[in-house]
């Protein structure tokens, strides 16, 4: 299946045109590239919620469901059906009777309970347990009273039921997950399968040469039709951005994610702009404020800071466009945006005089904790700290690394914070670290508390009806916006540059880096390395 | 010769403790943990749970003594724990990038050897000339070079400009794969070991026993073969076994850039993400190389000149 970009897709994403005309042609070698580091951590794609363990996993793995790039939001992949009671307690699926394992054996329910088990087993503290933490039975198999879930039941051998205490927005968001992956039942537990993983995915593993590559080749019995088109794809590790750079001229590798500084290269170079794959992904950049603490325990004060800044400045020559000015928490790339929304506006004389209001008229002083990272990181609390001190806010900025922030934020241990987290694709679910009732150490960093956000939070969990869901969680949004518990400054535009052979390419807006490589193919003009 | 090495070989016991302790500390210290680094990119929410299991699951929520005590009945053991991030035995997790690491040891300090010391006694044999004043700028360039631009620039000129070469990766092996690391990681020893060599024959050319050879009628072969080349070596030996036992240090950049699976790309990504028992693993494996290296550079001097072994 070729996914296209529909209209508003394109629009609101801003991507560079993907060949849709063209028939897929079958065979041939893609260079795929990871870029998130130097290595990979795992092929046990159950124990890593890292992007970077992805990459080979999504080639040899299947979930439950999979992300619809196009229409945005998740789909069934191993199931052909799925039917909910009237409570959305209980989910039934009819699961893919065409699906086998890399060695042969059939896809059945007991794989999926296998899988499902394995990853919510306390004992294994793998992060993919949340995502079965409202399942029926959960706390019984936790504490060691039970030897299965009992919400997940297997009715025959290709229908499944599963049963949640809290009804979910969509139990896709969390089964379409990589690192909840369906294994062969038992697998886990056999060493050799973590060294030589075996899936359901398009590709059989072929190899692993740690900190260098992964190989995976064309599983021919997969179960969609005349796919995967591809005979193989080399996953390269290359983290360096300036190396990757090198290489994709040199057509080494068949696609790369852009860095700021690539971005602009990239689009000045009149025949690599033309194979340019740009989307608003689903994460907002903003600097966090302890809500609960003096000076930001006003709104004005929090509002005064978005207020000293010139963001449209900061996109333009520190990010270099490669982002999206933001006008709230949720994403453009999210049912619930709201376009009518705008950014803070910068006003230097309003900020002096919010602060002034709110009980600051000498201003106020904050450290800024951050990371190195160019486009949400240290280079953008440098820019930021003479504006804010012209209007009264004297700001000093805290290096850390980046596991060490997401240490200190969850514990509370801050006074401002710079991050880029996840702001979708599940808009409920993303919400709820803006409800008082969600731990700090889970999401509510800054301990945002407002009594009609709640109201509208709440009446949104239990609305059936998806289109009044989406309006209250419109209007919530925008109320976390004017309460201000963080200045958002924008929203990831993911840039990723491909060879002209290259075709099938999917604006995924939860990671333009995790591609379907299914759906990926290259045609009679790649290089003969890859025919 | 033997109670010579076997003392030397000792005197790396204590030094090895040392170090682990030191690692050990510095890691326990410093401020960030693996299970905080998984939420590092913003994409996971926390969830308390599950990092204090995997707290407990890696013994992170013992006392500091308790897990020095582990980690050292352990290393006596020859058991280096467990990574956290792969859940493999970090010996086998080190073991898979180690042979790439020497790889491109060995062949960055062969490219050094090769090139350096002739390139060295060349110069060092026509002092002023316009090669040897060649080779001095090349050798200053050489050192003072950031390794991370040269190799771009190396990138850039073998591979996109000529093609010759890859620009990245391993390539299953391959020797074509290995030559743009290795140039790049072997400039600074080679521009030492030219320089070192260069100083090392003017002045030992000056020596007085150079003049009594000469004068008492040696031919020059003779006298470069026999006086000047062994007196020469021991200087390049020193130089050689301090490069070369730092290389895998020095490495880390390289693999990074060019994409090379050894032990240095493995140290900077476990760094990041707090893989504790790989960073320690990984450092200790680096100081042992060090140290049997400079080990093995004091056994050769000891057989090329006899008087060391009494020291």
């Amino acid at each position: 299946m070729l996914k296209a970009l529909t209209l508003t897709a394109a629009l609101l994403a801003g991507t560079a045109g993907v060949a849709l005309a063209q028939e897929p042609q079958s065979g041939g070698t893609l260079n795929f590239v990871a870029p998130y580091g130097s290595s990979f951590g795992t092929l046990d794609i159950h124990t890593s919620p890292s992007t970077q363990d992805e990459f080979p996993a999504k080639a040899i793995h299947r979930s439950l469901y999979q992300w619809n790039s196009e229409e945005g939001k998740p789909e069934l992949e191993l199931a052909t059906d799925v039917s909910a009671s009237d409570d959305r307690l209980t989910y039934t699926y009819k699961l893919r009777e065409n699906a086998v394992f890399h060695d042969g054996t059939p896809f059945t329910a007991d794989d999926v309970i296998y899988s499902y088990e394995r990853i919510a087993d306390p004992a294994n503290a793998f992060p993919g347990a949340r995502y079965f933490a409202d399942v029926a039975g959960i706390e019984e198999f936790n504490s060691g009273a039970a030897e299965h879930i009992s919400g997940l039941k297997k009715i025959d051998d290709h229908t499944l039921e599963i049963t949640y205490t809290v009804a979910p927005t969509d139990p896709g968001y969390a089964l379409m997950q990589t690192n909840a992956a369906i294994y062969p039942s038992g697998a886990g537990e056999d060493p050799d399968f973590i060294q030589n993983p075996i899936g359901l995915g398009p590709f059989e593993f072929v190899e692993n040469v740690p900190g260098s590559r992964v190989v995976v080749e064309k599983f021919d019995e997969f179960y969609e039709d005349g796919q995967p088109y591809l005979d193989r794809v080399n996953i390269v590790l290359l983290g360096d951005a300036s190396a990757r750079d090198v290489a994709f001229r040199n057509q080494e590798i068949d696609v790369s994610v852009l860095g700021p500084t690539q971005y602009v290269a990239y689009q000045a170079d009149p025949e690599l702009s033309e194979n340019l794959l740009e989307v608003a992904e689903v994460y907002t950049r903003h600097v966090g404020f302890d809500n609960t603490k003096p000076p930001f325990d006003n709104k004005e004060v929090r509002q005064a800071f978005g207020h000293a800044i010139d963001n449209d400045l900061i996109i333009d020559k520190l990010v270099k466009n490669k982002a999206y000015p933001a006008t709230g928490w949720l994403p453009i790339s999210s049912p619930a945006y709201d376009p009518a929304a705008e950014p803070t506006a910068y006003d230097p004389d309003l900020a002096r005089q919010m602060l002034a209001d709110a009980g600051y008229p000498d201003g106020i002083d904050v450290a800024i904790t951050a990371t190195q990272n160019e486009s949400w990181g240290l280079t953008i609390v440098e820019a930021i700290i003479p504006m804010l001190r012209d209007a009264g806010i004297r700001a000093t900025a805290v290096p850390v690394e980046a596991s060490v922030l997401a240490e200190i934020v969850p514990a509370g241990d801050f006074e401002a914070f710079m991050w880029s987290n996840l702001s979708g694709p599940d808009d409920y679910e993303v919400l709820k670290c803006y409800y008082s009732k969600t731990p700090r150490s889970s999401c509510a960093y800054q301990q945002f508390s407002d009594p009609e956000f709640d109201r509208l939070f709440e009446e949104a969990g239990a609305e059936t009806d998806p289109a009044k869901k989406t309006d209250l969680l419109r209007q919530a949004n925008n109320i976390v916006q004017q309460g201000a518990p963080s200045w958002f400054f924008n929203y990831n535009k993911a840039v990723m540059a491909y060879q002209p052979w290259v075709h099938g390419l999917q604006a995924n807006a939860t990671e333009l880096a995790i591609q379907n490589y299914e759906d990926l193919w290259i045609d009679e003009t790649a290089p003969d390395s890859r025919r | 010769m033997l109670r010579f090495t076997i003392r030397r070989l000792l005197q790396v016991i204590p030094t090895l403790l040392a170090v682990a302790l030191l690692i050990f500390v510095i890691f326990s210290v410093v401020p960030g943990s693996f299970a905080s680094s998984l939420m590092a990119d913003g994409r996971t929410a926390a969830d308390p749970e599950m990092l204090a299991r995997l707290n407990e699951q890696f013994g992170l929520d013992k006392p500091l003594y308790l897990r020095f005590a582990d980690y050292i009945t352990g290393l006596a053991r020859f058991d280096l724990g467990t990574s956290f991030r792969t859940r493999e035995p970090v010996l086998d997790v080190i073991n898979a990038r180690l042979w790439a690491s020497l790889k491109l040891a060995v062949a960055a300090m062969a490219f050094a050897i090769v090139v350096g010391v002739p390139l060295g006694f060349i110069a060092a044999l026509r002092p002023g000339s316009l090669l040897d004043s060649v080779t001095m700028i090349g050798a200053v360039s050489g050192l003072s070079l950031p390794q991370f631009w040269l190799g771009l620039l190396l990138m850039y000129l073998f591979a996109l400009v000529l093609g010759w070469l890859p620009s990245f990766g391993y390539g299953g092996g391959s020797w074509r794969y290995l030559i743009l690391p290795a140039i790049t990681l072997g400039v600074t020893p080679l521009a030492l070991l030219a320089r070192t060599t260069r100083a090392g024959v003017l002045e030992i050319a000056n020596e007085d026993f150079i003049r009594t050879a000469r004068s008492k009628g040696m031919s020059e072969a003779r006298v470069v073969r026999w006086h000047l080349v062994r007196n020469v070596m021991v200087l390049v030996v020193t130089t050689i076994g301090l490069q070369f036992g730092s290389m895998m240090g020095q490495a880390v950049v390289i693999e990074k850039l060019f994409s090379w699976p050894g032990i240095g790309s493995l140290l900077v990504d476990s760094v990041s993400i707090r893989d504790t028992p790989v960073v320690q693993g990984t450092i200790l494996v680096i100081v042992v190389w060090f140290l049997l290296i400079n080990t093995l550079v004091d056994i050769v001097y000891a057989a090329i000149d006899p008087r060391i072994k009494q020291t």
